[in-house]
């Protein structure tokens, strides 16, 4: 079943092919089979790849598969070739099974759009490009699949072109992702250079090997490949493109910019895991990164206004405590809200796109209100994943694996008190706007008509994902309750286990606060946005709550900061040197020549007067240099 | 006497072109494509017939060698290793498209356009095969004049003034050139006593530093000007802009790439010493021209006047890949010359069809224009996102490659050249959006890429993306090539080394060997 493996990424490019070829020839019905049923069967065979490799390990708990060898430079030979185990295995599931569901509720929500081909065309190559990335043995096929991604990324978020305003929001994911990856290039020419290979396993093992941890190489190549970490994962300081990613249809949102896509930051650190933890300083910085980033975006996401824009920071948020578990060395807990959080994410971005699809692409959160009633699946689906995402304890799978990092932020190693508290304070936040989300939309007064309802197509997705957001904890229950470890156990076949340094005692304390924050966060969310919804108008309309809103809506003024540093001097630049100073020289030369052309040729005027005085002047100066000398 | 057929060709094909053109255009079509398309077949041939596991010294495919002016030392020898076979190659490959794509562009003087589209053709087959340093400035020489006619002729609406200034640029680095080889010329005399123009015997030729440097700045003029490397670059712009399709294709596909060609093949070999010494400069003008170029090309309104600028700053790789001088920056470098010429020239060639269709170039009344003609929409996309160094293009592997190697030598050049991906980024996708995306500015009423169009994008976009996913049989026939080059380069370091204090010993014993490797290989 193994040596399938390389079908998976290839059933979506193929897919892709297809559709790019012939999509504008194809029935509309003919498009979705394509298109859904490549991630479909693609699917299908991850779910068997992955019996197979959990029932019958292959030897080292790894398998590779080379399909060619891609180069062949002084000693440098990657090859396309595909490496399995327990990391690769589950990103590669759960990016092929939520991708299915999400092609499947597209294949409705896109419909009636004109580029409906041009979409599942897109959408397939992006499945493609996601599990090369993730199953790349080597940097360089790594590479491909990062780039990848994120040209799909660019692609979907201006699919509708010919707004303007979304071909920004396009340019500007591309550009600043790519700011990332340029650092992320230059580290693999550090490592390329050091340590001789781009294979992954082999540059950990050299790295392990010759480099002391804390020296300045591994240091510098971590921090690089974190500078392309916080580009794609959206995380301080390039995070400022992913609210604006919004712009692309909602099912975009779902699988790149909440599930799959943002979550390779996270990804590309667990695999490299080694050389981080030879990069103590840098490891650190990933905690602090990621316990910033859920702080600001989580206070951005209680003032917005627009619903996919709420969930957009609640995502950079809820990567942000992503970060914080790699940064305490939590690798396998990481993974394991990346999970949950790939459900329940994709779930609330789907629903939202019932309530977009069916009130005619209204995004404002203030012009909704009451649907539970029009939309009850929707409201009921959103309301488990908010649950989820809320992390409202035992029914939930956010729990269980925001709980894990929280009690490891606290209580590893690398952990202290200060992640921890930024991590329950993003707790009480996160709670506090996902309720305020669900109040608004879903509670109230209605203030408009639902006009589409939404089909089997799209209810589907929902139901399952909902599924999945309750049930997919239980693979992995803490210590105090059930100490059930099915998910770390497998993890750590791949990634190395943490062990807490706190006791069972703490554990409870930690607990109880964390259950009390998220209740708290819902409880205040109620108070403020259900119960007397002037109170909080009345606390923004207040000056330092004025001004503080601004600030928070605007994502902390990231973007008028780069916008003054960065763009503006250099479209200015671009614009003033636009006919290139450096040609002045020569076209100085060459007015230069004409000018002493038009001065001398004054000279032959075919007066005789002027040539005979011309004569007899000359004549007079050379005599006189001629005598006075 | 194959190679003879790579400037014979064209030559001849170019003035039947001619011939049959004063009586129906179609014939001087028809007849250029057949004759190119012979070329590409030989050059696969010989590909095929002789794979580049090393033949001999430098590992050499083909050879000719007859005198010329023997009383001066001028022979016509030309020889083809793997660098010049895919050189050549491509000539083969974009003239063939060139000709496809000029196909109802070029209404008038049909004929003479293909003598001089060919006769350009056949200068450059004769830069990339000639092993006799007059015989390579007669070839740089040749491709120049028809060139001028090119854009002087059938150019847009500034063409004079573009013409005239690619050709005193040309020109006047060319003389320079001159001079230094008939430097060298003489410096070789005056040590050994024979007069030789040959490049074998040249290489190894002892001098002091001071001669050395300044006879190369005549090689580097000529060359960086060709390239194009900032500040010598503003010809470029202009004569790109200004040249019917084809002679933009072949202005950025080719004749940029004779200039780099002359980089690797003749300055870092001859003068091994100096070139190291001017590295750091040469690697500092490559950075700047990524960068330069690259803010320039974000600030032009004309669509093919952004394209061109794009070229200043994909050479700028090309620059310092060449004097970063490690077989990863070189393979790069080949590739880069490769991957820049199809896909600048598929750029240059939707250009063309685009103000064929809307003549403008002029993007602020584009926009919008997907709806209309998605397929060339499609196609340019994939030719910027090619620009961008997408991974799985060619673009990608050969500039990842450039950069590899820098790395090795400096690390800090390095990181800024990595910043123009993010520069080359902002670029291609303005490309995409001010001509395609947005609103709609005017209702055009415009017919998509024909079947002809197609079919040349689709050989363009098949070739980079086989080399952006399977560039080894491109790297494994420039390999030897390289080898040996470095080689001769190195070896080369110790007697220039020596020329500094005493005497000419160690300069003609290397060169003794060499000679020896030549003379075996003829036989």
């Amino acid at each position: 079943m193994l040596e399938l493996l390389w079908l998976i990424p290839c059933l979506p490019f193929a897919g892709f092919l297809v559709l790019a070829l012939a999509g504008k020839r194809l029935e509309g019905r003919a498009v979705a089979l394509v298109g859904v049923g490549s991630v479909a069967l693609s699917a299908i065979l991850s779910v068997m790849v992955a019996v197979d490799f959990m029932s019958a390990p292959p030897p080292g708990h790894f398998y590779t598969q080379t399909l060619w060898q891609w180069l062949d430079v002084a000693g440098l030979s990657p090859g396309i070739t595909f490496y399995l185990d327990a990391l690769s295995l589950v990103m590669m599931l759960v990016v092929t099974v939520v991708g299915f569901l999400i092609h499947l509720y597209s294949s409705e929500f896109m419909e009636e759009d004109e580029g409906y081909s041009r979409f599942f065309a897109y959408m397939n190559l992006f499945v493609g490009s996601m599990l090369v990335l993730l199953l790349a043995q080597n940097l360089l096929l790594f590479y491909l699949g990062w780039e990848g991604v994120g040209l799909c990324s660019y692609l979907l978020i201006g699919f509708w072109y010919k707004d303007p305003k979304n071909g920004y929001a396009a340019r500007k994911a591309f550009v600043v992702t790519r700011v990332g990856d340029a650092a992320m290039a230059v580290g693999l020419f550090l490592l390329y250079n050091n340590l001789g290979t781009l294979q992954i396993q082999e540059l950990m093992e050299k790295a392990h090997q010759s480099w002391s941890p804390g020296s300045l190489l591994p240091v510098a190549a971590a921090a690089l490949i974190l500078g392309g970490a916080v580009g794609k994962s959206a995380q301080l300081p390039l995070q400022t493109w992913l609210p604006d990613a919004m712009a692309g249809p909602t099912p975009v949102s779902a699988l790149i910019h909440a599930a799959t896509m943002v979550t390779a930051g996270v990804y590309i650190i667990a695999r490299t895991h080694i050389l981080f933890e030879l990069a103590p300083p840098v490891l650190a910085a990933v905690a602090v990164i990621g316990a910033l980033t859920l702080l600001l975006s989580g206070f951005s996401a209680i003032t917005q206004k627009d619903i996919k824009r709420v969930l957009a920071y609640s995502t950079i948020s809820q990567i942000g405590y992503m970060f914080l578990a790699l940064g305490v060395g939590a690798w396998s807990a990481a993974i394991f809200h990346f999970m949950t959080h790939a459900f329940f994410k994709a779930l609330l971005f789907l629903g939202a796109g019932v309530i977009i699809h069916g009130l005619h692409h209204e995004h404002d959160m203030f012009k909704m209100g009451g649907l539970r009633r029009q939309l009850p699946v929707t409201f009921w689906t959103f309301l488990i994943a908010s649950a989820s995402l809320s992390a409202i304890p035992l029914v939930t799978a956010g729990f269980f694996s925001k709980d894990q990092i929280l009690w490891l932020a606290w209580s590893s190693g690398r952990g202290s008190k200060w992640l921890w508290a930024a991590g329950i304070v993003g707790a009480l936040l996160t709670s506090l706007y996902t309720f305020r989300m669900v109040f608004i939309t879903f509670f109230g007064e209605a203030h408009s008509e639902v006009s589409k309802k939404p089909g089997t197509r799209m209810l589907i997705p929902l139901v399952v994902l909902a599924f999945l957001s309750v049930t997919g904890g239980y693979i992995e229950l803490p210590a105090i309750m059930g100490n059930v470890t099915i998910f770390s156990g497998f993890m750590h076949t791949a990634l190395p286990p943490v062990k807490p340094l706190s006791g069972e005692h703490m554990e409870w304390i930690l607990e109880i606060i964390a259950v009390v924050v998220s209740l708290g966060g819902v409880f205040f969310a109620w108070l403020f946005f259900l119960w007397m919804p002037g109170l909080s108008a009345r606390l923004a309309r207040t000056s330092p709550g004025m001004l503080l809103h601004r600030f928070w809506f605007s994502g902390w003024a990231f973007d008028w900061l780069y916008d003054v540093l960065l763009v503006r001097p250099f479209i200015w630049l671009a614009r003033i040197n636009k006919d290139d100073f450096i040609d002045l020289i020569y076209t100085g030369i060459a007015w230069y020549n004409q000018a002493m052309n038009s001065i001398l040729s004054l000279t032959q005027n075919g007066k005789v007067r002027f040539y005979a005085m011309g004569i007899a002047l000359g004549a007079i100066i050379t005599i006189a240099i001629a005598v006075l000398r | 006497m194959i190679l003879l057929l790579f400037i014979i060709i064209p030559l001849l094909g170019g003035l039947f072109a001619w011939l049959f053109g004063r009586r129906s255009d179609p014939a001087a079509r028809w007849i250029s494509l057949v004759s190119l398309l012979i070329e590409q077949a030989l050059v696969v041939l010989l590909w095929f017939r002789n794979p580049a596991a090393g033949i001999g010294p430098g590992a050499w495919f083909a050879d000719l060698h007859s005198s010329w002016i023997p009383q001066l030392g001028i022979s016509f020898h030309l020889a083809m290793d793997g660098l010049s076979l895919l050189m050549v190659s491509l000539t083969a490959f974009l003239g063939i498209m060139s000709v496809a794509i000029s196909w109802t562009e070029i209404r008038e003087r049909v004929g003479f356009f293909h003598l001089n589209l060919l006769f350009i053709l056949a200068g450059i087959n004769g830069v990339f095969l000639s092993m006799d340093l007059f015989l390579f400035y007669f070839f740089w020489e040749l491709m120049l004049v028809p060139m001028y006619f090119l854009i002087s002729i059938w150019g847009h609406e500034n063409r004079t003034y573009a013409a005239i200034k690619f050709f005193i640029f040309t020109q006047l680095s060319g003389l320079l050139m001159l001079l230094s080889i008939l430097g060298i010329y003489f410096v070789h005399a005056r040590n050994t006593g024979v007069y030789t123009f040959d490049y074998f015997r040249l290489i190894g030729t002892s001098m002091t530093p001071a001669v050395s440097f300044w006879l190369m700045m005549g090689f580097f003029i000529a060359f960086a000007v060709k390239l194009p490397a900032v500040p010598f670059h503003t010809w470029l712009p202009d004569a790109h802009t200004e040249a019917p399709t084809a002679g933009s294709v072949v202005l950025a596909g080719l004749l940029l790439k004779t200039g780099a060609y002359g980089l690797i093949r003749f300055l870092v070999p001859l003068f091994p010493a100096a070139a190291r010494s001017l590295a750091p400069a040469a690697m500092i003008l490559g950075v700047i021209g990524i960068l330069y170029g690259a803010v320039l090309a974000f600030g032009q309104r004309d669509l093919k006047r952004l394209v061109a600028y794009t070229s200043v700053s994909h050479m700028g790789f090309v620059l310092l890949g060449i004097f970063a001088w490690n077989d990863l920056a070189l393979q790069g470098t080949v590739l880069q010359m490769i991957c820049h010429g199809i896909s600048t020239g598929a750029l240059f060639m939707l250009v063309g069809a685009l103000q064929e269709r809307i003549h403008t170039r002029d993007m602020d009344v584009m926009g919008g224009m997907w709806e209309s003609i998605p397929r060339m929409g499609a196609v340019v996309l994939f030719f910027a996102l090619a620009s961008l160094g997408l991974p799985g293009l060619g673009n990608f592997v050969a500039e990842f490659l450039v950069l590899l190697g820098s790395y090795k030598v400096s690390v800090i050049m390095t990181s800024f050249a990595v910043t123009g991906l993010v520069f080359a980024t902002v670029y291609s996708l303005w490309i995409v959006q001010r001509a395609f995306h947005g609103e709609k500015r005017r209702e055009w009423t415009i017919s998509d890429l024909s079947l002809r169009e197609m079919a040349v994008m689709f050989f363009m976009i098949v070739s980079l993306v086989w080399l952006g996913l399977y560039p080894r049989p491109v790297i494994d026939t420039a390999r030897p090539a390289i080898t040996g080059l470095m080689q001769s380069a190195t070896s080369m370091e110790a007697p220039a080394a020596m020329a500094n204090g005493s005497g000419n010993n160690g300069g003609t014993a290397s060169q003794a060997v060499m000679n020896s490797g030549i003379r075996e290989l003829m036989e």
